[in-house]
């Protein structure tokens, strides 16, 4: 039976804000194992038919890099290298000289090397995707069957699939995609990290949505998480009306960002470099709450000139005369090493010498960068506030504060990404101006799990209780001290987790530009009373995932009051 | 016979995209090129024996081949590696 015969709607998980409409298309399942059945063609033509599908797949893939572009090309020459591998075709050709079929052979050559990868453990093992997905393709292309992979129609559709996975992702046409369903896979899986970072309507986690048909036309909601297998026509009207009415307002003039009793709350802008200045200005970027500027210093086997730092961020601050600017100071180490500040291997580099400490090893640097700066600062008429990353002790609060004012920076402040550091926020702050939590490495640090690591990306969650009480902690801090905090991270982009960070005590919140529209949205549903309801009730629960539940629940109960509320009116 | 040792400078190893440069620019050279870390040794045309051998930033390897031109290429090589391909 399908899902459309019983009627039923489908409830999960629902990533932001959005809503969309329209037909449904199921990623096609993966092919089944090929048998183990003895050739019937002979060992040569077996060869000759293997080195043929690797050859093609090899060309398909590279094709299909060229059309994607970007990272997704990278990754996908990978894996056309991976089809034309020089010891897998050895491999392959002597599983067939033993009698075996094409298919068998090209099978097992590429599982016993996906063996070896998954054996080795950590980044290596992550690659055995791309493995597996050649590995399809090229069996699909021996079979003669459609290569298994996103659908790519030529008309908009909904895409439904068990989960999706980073490659399956990187050629997602997102012109195309209205909105992603998953039957598996939680909000902490890839699918609900692309559709946060990419601001796409999607619901993961609906048990029964693989039972939905091919174009079966359905209504995905993910402030609700319902999925309606079977809209009326009236449905599907009111659901267009809506998504343009959000269109419109996502395109009309922005305010800044509010509560509804008009509590201020101050919506930036994370950049990576000073090109993403103007866009983030045009989404109603307030001023920016992270700037990152670890590119100046990537390029380069020693660090840039103050000259050279100094045009990049006269460059940035021009972009936003009178707004707040948050300048993250050089945060080298574990994912983003650099050798001129610390060469050394390390077994942990998370726990390593990185953000102050690498700095304050190569005082020089952060001499150069704060004077560039404050010249920078000077030259300009933004509001440039300057910060330390990974601070982790009173100590260091005092040293890159004083510092900082020495070399003439006005407002300086230290990042709230260790866990001691929050607890002592009330010892860090007065040495300071400010406090940014970095919510990242705030929850990699708090659940001991490496946030570059998939197996363990389901402790990766901002929303679970322990990491809130952190968040809570400075939050009180700020309040009692009169010292500003403010939320950078994924978790300032998640539209009720903002509401819930502002209820624990966050000032402002930062986040790529393209989630700014639905934070601010839901920000102006909720009242600083609610927000510190929430925040309690997400502090109460035991775990990531009945925080978010309990919270969903009661910010659905207030709409629907709301709506009744309307209706009487 | 000609030989060269080389570190990593590639701020991240040896990973999937430098990986596939590397692997082009071995097929490229026509020779039959292998690659060794520590006591393991694979044919250097093939990105799966490059990524299996998990070599990381600073790790040390060595390029070693048969051929007319043997020494241009492993100095083509040698300089591909030696270059931080993540910048």
């Amino acid at each position: 039976m399908s899902a459309t015969d019983s009627g039923l709607n489908l409830q999960g998980v629902g990533i932001g804000r959005g809503l969309a409409v329209g037909p449904i298309l199921r990623m096609p399942d993966p092919l089944p194992e090929p048998a183990d059945a003895a050739s019937s063609l002979g060992a040569d033509a077996e060869k000759v038919r293997a080195a043929g599908a690797l050859a093609a797949t090899a060309a398909d893939i590279r094709l299909r890099g060229e059309r994607a572009g970007g990272a997704a090309k990278d990754v996908l020459d990978a894996s056309a290298f991976m089809a034309e591998d020089p010891t897998l075709r050895d491999d392959v050709n002597a599983r067939i000289g033993t009698g075996k079929t094409a298919e068998r052979a090209v099978f097992e050559a590429f599982a016993s090397f996906r063996d070896m990868l998954v054996a080795m453990g950590g980044y290596m093992g992550e690659r055995a995707t791309d493995l597996d997905d050649v590995s399809q393709r090229v069996v699909a292309h021996l079979q003669g069957v459609a290569a298994p992979g996103v659908p790519t129609p030529d008309y908009p559709f909904i895409l439904v699939a068990r989960d999706l996975a980073p490659a399956d992702t990187a050629l997602l046409d997102l012109d195309k995609v209205l909105a992603l369903i998953t039957s598996d896979g939680g909000p902490t899986s890839h699918t609900a990290i692309l559709a946060r970072e990419k601001s796409i309507v999607a619901v993961v986690g609906a048990a029964g949505a693989l039972q939905l048909d091919d174009d079966q036309i359905v209504v995905v909601d993910a402030t609700s998480g319902v999925v309606n297998v079977s809209p009326t026509d009236e449905d599907q009207a009111t659901a267009k009306e809506t998504i343009a009415a959000r269109a419109a307002a996502a395109h009309a003039p922005v305010g800044p960002g509010k509560l509804a009793d008009g509590t201020s709350v101050p919506l930036l802008a994370n950049l990576g470099s000073a090109d993403g200045a103007l866009p983030a200005v045009e989404k109603g970027a307030e001023g920016v709450g992270l700037f990152r500027t670890e590119f100046l210093f990537l390029d380069s086997d020693k660090a840039p000139t103050v000259e050279e730092q100094q045009a990049k961020y006269t460059q940035l601050l021009e972009a936003f005369p009178g707004k707040k600017v948050v300048v993250r100071a050089l945060d080298a180490g574990a994912d983003k090493p650099l050798s001129f500040l610390n060469d050394e291997p390390e077994e942990n580099p998370a726990l390593g010498l990185r953000g102050i400490r690498a700095l304050r090893a190569n005082e020089p640097i952060l001499r150069d960068q704060l004077t560039a700066l404050a010249n920078a600062d000077a030259a300009t008429d933004a509001d440039l506030w300057v910060m330390a990353p990974m601070v982790s002790t009173v100590e260091e609060s005092r040293y890159f504060t004083k510092l900082a004012k020495e070399l003439g920076i006005k407002t300086a402040g230290v990042m709230i990404e260790v866990p001691a550091a929050a607890l002592l926020a009330d010892r860090i702050l007065p040495e300071t101006d400010f406090a940014s939590i970095g919510t990242n490495d705030l929850t990699q640090y708090t659940l001991a799990a490496d946030r570059l690591l998939g197996s363990v990306s389901s402790f990766q969650d901002p929303w679970h209780p322990a990491v809130l009480r952190l968040v809570g902690e400075v939050g009180k801090a700020g309040a009692v001290l009169d010292k500003p905090v403010g939320i950078c991270g994924e978790a300032a982009a998640d539209p009720l987790l903002a509401v819930v960070l502002v209820g624990l005590g966050a000032n402002t919140l930062s986040m790529s530009p393209a989630a700014l529209a639905d934070v601010r949205a839901e920000l102006a549903r909720f009242t600083l009373d609610q927000a510190k309801e929430f925040a309690e009730l997400a502090l109460s629960a035991n775990s990531a995932v009945e925080a978010r539940a309990a919270v969903v629940n009661a910010a659905n109960a207030f709409t629907t009051s709301i709506s009744t509320i309307t209706e009487t009116d | 016979m000609a030989d060269r040792s080389v570190t990593i400078a590639s701020a991240h190893g040896l990973h999937a995209r430098p990986a596939s440069l590397f692997v082009q620019a071995v097929t490229n050279s026509g020779l039959s090129v292998e690659l060794s870390k520590g006591d393991k040794k694979i044919n250097a045309a093939s990105i799966l024996g490059v990524i299996s051998l998990g070599i990381q930033h600073g790790d040390e390897v060595t390029l070693s081949t048969v051929g007319d031109n043997a020494e241009t290429v492993l100095d083509d090589l040698s300089a591909f590696l030696g270059t931080d391909h993540d910048a």
